[in-house]
Formats: C-alpha cells, sequence, structure tokens
C-alpha cells in the first residue's frame, strides 16, 4: 500500500506539473480526488488490511489526500491568478486615446477679473451696487461737479441719447446713486460696462469700470493708499505697492493717479513698465466737497475716497494680453484659456 | 504743452538738469510725455575746420585736409560746392550718427579714401530759424570762433531739451511756456522773473474807433489796441529760434510777436489789418443766421447765432476765438492794426469749433480756458514786443470791454487743522504757507486761520481747503503720505445682494453645461435686426437711439442679444473654430417715455454651434439651467419667431409664462450668413434667449429639502401606440396627471413600422412610482396603470401596445 501510495504520488506531480488548465485541473481533482478517484480506491481497499494496520494506513491515506488537496488548491490558485491576469491583458486598453469629456464653459476674463477684485473688498466689507447703464446728464456730470462748460466734458466723448440723457462715460454717477439711497458710513464698489465715442486701437467704445466708494468719518488720502496697498497685493503680487501721483478729477480733490510698482521686473524696468518700475492702473481721490454737498452728506462730517479701477487695463496687466481688441472678438480659442 | 528748456529758464535760475526738473515735474502732476534732446540722434560730430581742399578732376569732389582738434587731421572728401580752405564745419567723424538713423563710416569716395563726412545745417536737423545758414546749399558755415575739435551740439543748439508736457483739464494756466514756469519755480522754490510788459503808447489816438461787445456771456473780457508806423519785417533770431523750438516758422516780425505770445503767456491774439476794416467799429457779436465767413485759410463757413462772430461794423471779419477772417488779416502791407486780446466762454468756442469743424491754436485754448489775467498779461506783453522790436508805434487807442468779473483773486480762509485731516498727515504750518506762497498764492496766517487769496489766473481753486490740500500735497510730496487702512471708519457688513449671487450662478450653471461667456457691445445696427429677418412691426424694432455714434453701425442699443451672439457664431466659424458653445448675461434696452431713462433688462443669450449640436442638447442645457433653481420649464412649439426654423424652436414656458425661447436658426437666416459654402452646410447653429427677471420671478427665494420615501420604488415600463401627432410631452404630462404617486417619467424608445401601421408610432416609457408612507404593492400599481393606460386612450387615444 505504501508503495503505491509513493507512486501515486509521484504520478500526481507528475500530472500536476501538466495542468496548463481548468479542463486538466478538473480532470485532475476527478482522478485523484473525485467519488472514483484514485484516493477513493485507496479509501476502498482499506477495507482489505488487516484491522491493526489500518488505522495508521488510513493515517497516511488522509494524510496523502490532505497534502494532493492542498496541491490542488495551489494549483487552483495560481491557475485563477493567470487566468485573471490574462483577462487583464485582455482588457487593457491604450489610456492616450482621447478622454471623454463634458467641456464645462469658462467665464469671459474681464467676469473673472471683476470677481477677483470685487473678492478682494468684500472682504472689507464693501457692497456691491449696479446703476442703470444709460443715465442723465445729472448723475453722470452735473452732479459730479462737471458742470456744462467744464473742460472735464472734454475729457470724454460721451454718446447721447437725448439732450439729457447719455450712455454713462464712466461708473462715477454710482457714486451719486448710492450716496441718495444710503448715508455713512458707506463702503461700496459699481462695477459695470461704460461708453465713450472713441475706437481705435487702444480703445473700444464700450469698457468696463469698477468704482468704489467710501464715506464715513475720518477718512483720508493716507486710508485710500492703504486701501490701494492691499488691494494691488492680492490682484497682483504680495510684494508690490502702490505710488500716488497728482492727478484732475472732477469729482475729487485732491486727485491722485496710482502706479503700481511693477510686478514683473519688481521695480528694476522691464518692456512692461516702460522702464519705469511703474505701471499706472487706476485713479482716485478724496470725495470732493460738492459731490458730498450734492448727496446731502456734509463734508464737515464726513469725508470719502473713491476710485475708478479700469477692469480691462487690470485684465490685460495679469494676462499679459498686448492688444485689448482679443477682449471683445471673442474667439473661443481665447476664451477657452481662462479659468478662474 | 511744448516747453524749450532754454526757455523756463529765462524765468526761473534752473539749477538742476533736464532730466531732473522731467522728475520733479512728474511730483508735482505734471508728466513730462516727452522729453526730447533737439540734436537727438546727433552723436560724434565735432568742429572741423578746412585746412585745404583740392576738387577731384572730373568729378564735382574735394578731398579736404580737416583738423578735427583733439581728433587730429581727417581726410574727408565732400561734395558740397561752397567748401573753402579755412571754413570751420561740422565733421561727422567715423561712427557719427545723423537724424533719421544714419550712421558715417570712413570708407573711400569714388576710391578716395574719406574718414567721414562734412554737414550741412539740415543734415544735422536744423532751419535757419534755429541757426541762420541752416539752410544754405551746402555746408554749415560755422562762425570763426568755434574750436576745431569742440561737439557740435553747444555750439549750434542742438543740445537743447524740448519738455512735451502733459497739462490736466484743471489747469489751462498752464498752457505756456511762462505758466510752466510758475511751476518750475513753485517746485524748485526759487524766485520767478516776469516777462517784460512794459510799454509807452504815444499820444495818437485812432478818432472814431470804437470796440462794442453785444454778447459779454459769450466775451466777458475784450481788450484792443491800436498799432501804427508797422514796419514790417524779420524778427530778431531769439524770437525766431524760440518759435522754431515749437515747431512754429517764423514769418514776420507782428505775426510772431502774436504767435510768440499764444505760446509764452497762452493768450490767443489776433491782429487786424486797420486799413482793411470797412468801419473804425469792432462789434463783438452773434453771428445772424445765414451769415458767412471766409477764414484765413480760405475756408468759407456759413454761421448760425451760436456762433460768435467779431464784425468791423459792416460784415464779420473774424471767427471768435477761431480764426481770423481772410479779408482783414495782417499781410506785408499792413501797417496800422489792431490787437486782440479776449475771454471767449469756453463753450461757445468749443461747440462753434465742432459744429463748423474748424479748429485752431487759439480756439484749442480757448476751449480750455484762458483767465482774464492772461488776456491782460498778454496784450500788455505784445505792446511790449512791439516796442522792444522797435516795430510799430503803440498809440492811445485802447479798449477794454468787460462784463465785469472781479479783478481780485479768489480770497478765502481754510483752517490748517481740515487741510491736515483731509490728507491724513501733519504738514509743518510753515511749509504750508512756504508752499502756497511759491504758488504765487497770497497767504496770512491768524491762529490755525490761512487767509488766502489765490492768483488770478486759478480759476480751478474752487472750495478752499480741498484746493490747499491739493497744492500743498502735490508740491510737499505724495512720498509723504502714510498707508493707513480706514482707521477711523466703522466696520461695515458688505456682501453680495442675493440676486447678485443667483447672477454669478446663472454664469456657472449655463458655464457648466459648456457654454462660454462673451462679452459684446451693448449696440448695433437696424441692419442686424433685418439679419433676424425681424418684421418691421414687431415690438423689438422699437429701439434707443444713439444721437451721435461712431458709425452707423454702432447705432441703436440692442434690443436683442440674438444678433450679437450671431456675429460672434459667424466670426468664430469664420476663424475655423468649428464648434462651440457661448453665452452672454447682458442687458438689452427699450425705450420708455421720453424725457425717462430707457428701460434696461437683463437677458441670457445662449448660441451654439457645430456638426454635434442639436435642438435638444440645447433644451437639456436650458432644463439643466432652470434645475439649478429648482425650475421645471416646459416647452411649447414657437412657429413665428423670424430668427428660429419654425419646426425646431420652442418657447420656454415656466409656470405657464414664458421667458424665453431657443431653437434652430432659421434656413433664410442661415442662407443669408456670409460664410463660405461647406461651412454653411455643416454648421448648426442654435440660439436662444432668456428674460432673466422673468425666469428668477419663478425661483423660490429660500429652499426647503423633500423628504425621502424610505420605501423603494416601483418601476414599470409601457408601451403605447399612438397617432403620429400625439407629442411626447403630451403623454408625458397625461402620465402624470393621472397618477400622483409617479415620480419619474423617461422616454426610452420611439419605434415606427409596419407592425404599427402608417401614421402611428409606439412610444415605450419607464415609470417609476414612489409612497411616502408604505411600500407599494404590485396590484397598488397595477391598478396605477390601468388609471393611466385608461386616461391615455382617453385624452391621447393611446392603445397598449
Amino acid at each position: 500500500m505504501e508503495q503505491k501510495i509513493k507512486a501515486l504520488r509521484q504520478q500526481m506531480e507528475e500530472r500536476l506539473s501538466q495542468v496548463d488548465n481548468r479542463d486538466k485541473l478538473s480532470a485532475f481533482w476527478q482522478d485523484f480526488l473525485g467519488k472514483k478517484g484514485s484516493i477513493a480506491d485507496l479509501m476502498k481497499g482499506l477495507g482489505g488490511v488487516s484491522k491493526e494496520d489500518r488505522p495508521a494506513l488510513g493515517k497516511v491515506i488522509n494524510e496523502f489526500k490532505t497534502q494532493v488537496e492542498a496541491r490542488y488548491k495551489e494549483q487552483s490558485e495560481r491557475m485563477e491568478q493567470l487566468e485573471l491576469a490574462a483577462r487583464n491583458r485582455q482588457e487593457a486598453v491604450d489610456i492616450t486615446l482621447p478622454a471623454k469629456k463634458r467641456e464645462t464653459g469658462t467665464l469671459h476674463p474681464i467676469t473673472i477679473v471683476k470677481n477677483e477684485i470685487i473678492n478682494v473688498f468684500l472682504g472689507m466689507g464693501f457692497e456691491v451696487f449696479e446703476g442703470p447703464e444709460i443715465e442723465d446728464d445729472d448723475h453722470n456730470f452735473t452732479r459730479l461737479n462737471v458742470a456744462k462748460d467744464h473742460p472735464a466734458r472734454d475729457m470724454q466723448d460721451t454718446f447721447y441719447i437725448s439732450d439729457d440723457i447719455l450712455l454713462r462715460t464712466h461708473t462715477s454717477p454710482g457714486q451719486i446713486r448710492v450716496m441718495d439711497r444710503e448715508k455713512p458710513p458707506i463702503k461700496v464698489l459699481v462695477p459695470g460696462r461704460v461708453f465713450r465715442s472713441d475706437s481705435d486701437a487702444t480703445h473700444s467704445p464700450m469698457f468696463h469700470q469698477m468704482e468704489g466708494l467710501v464715506v464715513d468719518k475720518g477718512i483720508t488720502l493716507c486710508d485710500l493708499q492703504g486701501m490701494l496697498d492691499k488691494f494691488v497685493k492680492q490682484i497682483f503680487d504680495e510684494n508690490v505697492h502702490t505710488r500716488l501721483r497728482p492727478s484732475y478729477f472732477p469729482f475729487t480733490e485732491p486727485s491722485v493717479e496710482v502706479d503700481v510698482s511693477c510686478f514683473e521686473c519688481g521695480g528694476k524696468g522691464c518692456g512692461l513698465c516702460k522702464h519705469t518700475g511703474w505701471i499706472e492702473v487706476l485713479g482716485g481721490g478724496v470725495v470732493h466737497q460738492k459731490v458730498l454737498r450734492n448727496c446731502g452728506i456734509d463734508p464737515e462730517v464726513y469725508s470719502g475716497f473713491a476710485l475708478g479701477i479700469g477692469i480691462e487695463r487690470i485684465t490685460m496687466l495679469k494676462y499679459g494680453i498686448n492688444n485689448m481688441g482679443l477682449l471683445f472678438e471673442n474667439d473661443l480659442r481665447f476664451l477657452k484659456q481662462f479659468r478662474d | 504743452m511744448i516747453a524749450p528748456f532754454s526757455w523756463l529758464k529765462e524765468y526761473v535760475d534752473i539749477d538742476v538738469s533736464a532730466k531732473e526738473l522731467e522728475e520733479k515735474l512728474f511730483g508735482c502732476g505734471f508728466e513730462v510725455e516727452e522729453l526730447k534732446q533737439l540734436g537727438k540722434g546727433v552723436s560724434n560730430v565735432v568742429v572741423g575746420r578746412v585746412d585745404s581742399c583740392e576738387p577731384v578732376e572730373g568729378t564735382h569732389l574735394f578731398i579736404c585736409q580737416v583738423d578735427c582738434g583733439a581728433y587730429g587731421s581727417r581726410q574727408i572728401v565732400t561734395g558740397a560746392p561752397n567748401v573753402y580752405a579755412g571754413m570751420l564745419t561740422p565733421a561727422a567723424l567715423d561712427g557719427a550718427t545723423l537724424p533719421g538713423g544714419i550712421t558715417i563710416k570712413a570708407k573711400p569716395l569714388h576710391g578716395i579714401p574719406s574718414e567721414g563726412m562734412l554737414c550741412s545745417g539740415e543734415e544735422l536737423g536744423l532751419n535757419e530759424d534755429l541757426f541762420p545758414g541752416a539752410e544754405t546749399y551746402g555746408l554749415l558755415d560755422l562762425p570763426k570762433d568755434a574750436v576745431p575739435g569742440e561737439d557740435i551740439k553747444p555750439l549750434t543748439g542742438l543740445d537743447e531739451y524740448i519738455f512735451d508736457i502733459s497739462v490736466t483739464a484743471n489747469r489751462p494756466d498752464c498752457q505756456s511756456v511762462f505758466g510752466i514756469a510758475r511751476e518750475v519755480a513753485a517746485v524748485l522754490n526759487k524766485p520767478l522773473k516776469m516777462p517784460a510788459t512794459d510799454y509807452h503808447p504815444s499820444d495818437f489816438t485812432y478818432p472814431g474807433l470804437k470796440v462794442t461787445v453785444e454778447a459779454p456771456d459769450l466775451c466777458p473780457r475784450y481788450l484792443a489796441h491800436g498799432v501804427r508806423n508797422i514796419t514790417p519785417g524779420e524778427s530778431p533770431r531769439w524770437m525766431k529760434r524760440r518759435l522754431a523750438l515749437c515747431g512754429l516758422r517764423s514769418i514776420s516780425n507782428v505775426v510772431d510777436i502774436t504767435n510768440y505770445v499764444l505760446l509764452e503767456i497762452g493768450q490767443p491774439m489776433h491782429a487786424f489789418d486797420l486799413d482793411q476794416l470797412q468801419n473804425t467799429e469792432i462789434i463783438v457779436r452773434r453771428a445772424a443766421e445765414g451769415e458767412t465767413i471766409q477764414t484765413l485759410d480760405e475756408k468759407e463757413f456759413k454761421l448760425t447765432p451760436d456762433n460768435l462772430v467779431i464784425c468791423d461794423g459792416n460784415r464779420p471779419v473774424a471767427l471768435a476765438g477761431i480764426m481770423g477772417g481772410l479779408n482783414s488779416g495782417i499781410t506785408d502791407n499792413s501797417r496800422q492794426l489792431l490787437f486782440e486780446a479776449a475771454k471767449f466762454a469756453r463753450d461757445s468756442i468749443r461747440r462753434t469749433s465742432r459744429s463748423l469743424g474748424q479748429s485752431s491754436d487759439s480756439s484749442a485754448r480757448f476751449e480750455k480756458g484762458i483767465s482774464e489775467y492772461t488776456t491782460e498779461l498778454g496784450m500788455a506783453r505784445a505792446l511790449h514786443l512791439i516796442e522792444e522790436l522797435g516795430c510799430g508805434e503803440v498809440t492811445a487807442s485802447a479798449f477794454d470791454e468787460s462784463a465785469g468779473a472781479s479783478r481780485e483773486g479768489k480770497r478765502f480762509t481754510a483752517r490748517v487743522s481740515k487741510i491736515n485731516d483731509i490728507l491724513g498727515i501733519q504738514v509743518p504750518t510753515e511749509e504750508m504757507i512756504r508752499i502756497l506762497r511759491s504758488l504765487q498764492f497770497d497767504v496770512t496766517l491768524e491762529g490755525e486761520i490761512l487767509d488766502v487769496t489765490a492768483p488770478r489766473y486759478r480759476e480751478d481753486i474752487e472750495v478752499g481747503e480741498p484746493d490747499l490740500a491739493e497744492e500743498i500735497i502735490r508740491e510737499y510730496g505724495y512720498d509723504h503720505v502714510v498707508p493707513t487702512f480706514l482707521a477711523a471708519a466703522a466696520v461695515t457688513g458688505g456682501g453680495k445682494t442675493p440676486d447678485q449671487l443667483r447672477q454669478d450662478k446663472v454664469k456657472r450653471a449655463i458655464c457648466a453645461q459648456g457654454y462660454s461667456e462673451v462679452s459684446t457691445l451693448a449696440f448695433y445696427a437696424d441692419e442686424d435686426l433685418d439679419t433676424l429677418r425681424l418684421p418691421a412691426d414687431a415690438k423689438e424694432r422699437q429701439v434707443v437711439r444713439i444721437l451721435n455714434p461712431i458709425t452707423e453701425k454702432l447705432s441703436i442699443m440692442r434690443p436683442l442679444l440674438a444678433p450679437s451672439l450671431l456675429k460672434i457664431v459667424v466670426e468664430n466659424i469664420k476663424r475655423g473654430n468649428a464648434e462651440g458653445r457661448i453665452f452672454e448675461l447682458s442687458n438689452i434696452y427699450r425705450p420708455t417715455e421720453a424725457g425717462k431713462l430707457p428701460e434696461e433688462r437683463l437677458h441670457l443669450g445662449l448660441a451654439s454651434f457645430g456638426p454635434e449640436e442639436d435642438f435638444f442638447a440645447m433644451k437639456g442645457s436650458v432644463e439643466a439651467l432652470g434645475e439649478a433653481f429648482g425650475l421645471h420649464f416646459e416647452v411649447e412649439r414657437a412657429t413665428d419667431v423670424s430668427e428660429l426654423h419654425p419646426g425646431i424652436a420652442a418657447w420656454i414656458l415656466c409656470e405657464g409664462e414664458r421667458i424665453g425661447v431657443f431653437g434652430k436658426l432659421a434656413n433664410e437666416v442661415t442662407s443669408s450668413l456670409k460664410l463660405h459654402k461647406d461651412a454653411k452646410s455643416h454648421h448648426n447653429i442654435f440660439l436662444g434667449e432668456i428674460d432673466y427677471r422673468k425666469m428668477m420671478s419663478h425661483a423660490a427665494a429660500s429652499f426647503r429639502y423633500q423628504p425621502i420615501s424610505v420605501f423603494p420604488p416601483v418601476l414599470r415600463d409601457l408601451a403605447l401606440t399612438v397617432k403620429e401627432e400625439v407629442t411626447c410631452g403630451e403623454m408625458i404630462s397625461e402620465i402624470r396627471r393621472a397618477c400622483k404617486q409617479i415620480t419619474d417619467v423617461e422616454l426610452f424608445d420611439i419605434y415606427r413600422g409596419e407592425q404599427i401601421g402608417e401614421g402611428q408610432k409606439s412610444m415605450a416609457f419607464k415609470l417609476r412610482f414612489e409612497c411616502e408612507d408604505h411600500a407599494l404593492q404590485p396590484e397598488e400599481v397595477d391598478k396605477f396603470v390601468k388609471k393611466i393606460l385608461g386616461n391615455l386612450k382617453y385624452k391621447l387615444g393611446a392603445d397598449i401596445r
């Protein structure tokens, strides 16, 4: 019997080594572990063994059976792994094939920059007000201290709808509308489209501005620069700072032009800043006392500052766009580049 | 504003370089747009003395041995006929540059070695007014005291710097060299020297000569002064040179004086030839309707009472403030003249200049504003120059017509503390006073109160303390401003309004559908509405019109976004972008009552194009947009929207209200677009336009969640046969109507074929039943289905398949 088992073991190893598919594996099981298999035969053969030898021999057969089962399991698992590997190989894809994606749209760069600016000021407690694009002379000029024969009217070529109604030339009439509705403390932004009747390579008859207005007790020119410093750091770069220089707007006094130190070269001078180290970004000033009075706000009690930002200008500076026309052509190859 | 450096030096002892002055001016509000050296481009040109010049046989050339001082003796070949031995002339050495980007190289001429070039005045960029002899044909003959080897620039005045200064609209007093000099004196803290204005009129008076101003509102000040015994001739060198530095050519002494005063003082002057006046009376009045004048440049204008004219009693002799008349101007034969220096109303000059399309250096200055002080100074200066140049006799016939404006500077008091409050810094009081005085303000201090009188020419000084704050800080320096962050201000809440947040969300929601935002002009032309085939009587044809458009193409405020978006689509297709989706959330405009502001309504415009696009893609995007706001949209066939395909277009209904429309671009419109034929065939274009406010009027202000059923849903499929005309929408709404336990109905198949029969179709729906309070039993659902089928049969004639 022992001889027989020895022979079977050898036979088993031989068979196993030949197993290379499921059918051979199950044939192996049938032949060794099946009801009519070799091990069952061995068990049957126990009947003819003497009673005293039977337990020992039974044990040997059982051990052999356990061994065969373990080998079978081992082989079966190996087989599974091979099959899985084969399936994986078969299912593999060329991962560089084009993606199936649902392309999302993009916001216009003007909107992205407008939102960015708004977000900076929202954090400082500003509200957002949007006034009408078609305005009356009173809000657009007169109450902003631009009288009929004021030279500042020459600065702004105005589109008229009637003698008295016009397309706003700036977002500043928003100042008047806000101060008519609210009393200080006022912190408001007025973004919007504005219109001027010039059109060339650097001008579009429609463009975007953002007015900022703060009116409260004790507001000074120093506050204007403080706020602008924060603004330019957030919009451009943590290391930039502002420079004020005298300018003129009818609705502020003193009026300033605000330059930002060049974020491209750090102020050393480069093409972007035309080798001056400074880039003009916006205008502003202390709200003119006449404008406050025109809105029923007492300049002896309150003061304020206003600023006007050209959104196209900031957008072009931020993204290195050197031709304003691109912003209004709306070529999708251009628009799709902007992600907010 | 052009100001030559040397001219400024006449009024101020400038001890800084031109470059330093540029920076100082920039700091006090006068940006130098260009600081140009007259001899820009000229380098390595020195005085050369021609020691010998030998003609080259058979040519027009001369071989010259030129002593160039420290640069040694050079052999230079020249073709100039006026060369002579002993001549001192500019020698451009090897590597020298001349204006116009010319570089001189030592190279043989006709095979004769030449180590440079001898130059004419014009080759150096000079003209006769800048340097006498400069326009002589041939080499520039330099004065005998010129030293060989010396740089040519200082000798010929090419080292002059010319400032081109940008003057802000509030400072018309700086539209002159002297005006700029006043600022230079202040910023350098130096005394200001006044130009000489003294003159000595003779006893002679023109009998009967009279000046009347009939329109003092348009001419608040009018000065006139007779000058006789004029001796026409050349102006002195210094005057010619200064005019030339400012870009003017010298004409004759009297004409030059008027131009000189304009440049120096900023006062436009006019001179009438007294012999040409038909009457001895000058009348300043509004033109009669239809009256005509021919100006000095021989253009003829037909006038209206809006235009101010100067008349000689019979006829206009000048278009006030803009240009003199051809009938009365100064000529070489003029022997007696009447100088005019006036202040005309800015607005009047501007309107006349615009309406006639005629302008001049004078009108430009009047439009910006002239003070009466300038008028007085200008006249006195002109009369002084007549005497200084000795070209006429200043008579005693002087006229001064005034509307009565004060001849005092504006006087007011200002608090030192308030000035500092505006600035937010403490400027020392004595510094304030010093600055104001340097700007020619009269200042005295009483406690903390400044008693201030502004110079008469500072008409921009209006309200007092803020004006002074501005004057003080621009001289004291903006670098003294210390940034602070609203130290005294109250805390405010801020934030966007709910509607502003909703607009942001609309943009995000539609971006998520693949639409990219565009930014288009708010105006276009009537023809853009024609492109949409909009009927003449459509309400959108009533538009807000621009009175003064740049072009007719941009003359109406848009009543619809569709034309703007369609243009962008067409432009993209032309540029080879084969597909795309765009949107704009922007205003459209509608007229209201006359005198009232037009209505502005926010619209959301959509457009898509490309081979993959279809009606249902846009429908999906529109529905998804609605869902973002909890809105359910229905559609209603739109057959009469002119720009859309009558069979592929739909109104968008929200709770029964039409809030917008979308669909395929009508074939008629597509074929009218100027697109390449191939492009036309495969570019499907779809447009949509939604009234933002109408849509949002249906959106709930707040949102509460709906409980989710804990019981599992039951799904049933139904295939139904109906007549072809029955729409899917009708089927779904009838299915929903019949059973409130239905939470979803989805069409998953449409079949047409023999088995169904002609004119019929089969539609297969997946129905989802849910119930909040118990698990639905099959028998219950069977009952629902039976009810649904009954309703469908009754309403739409549908049979189960």
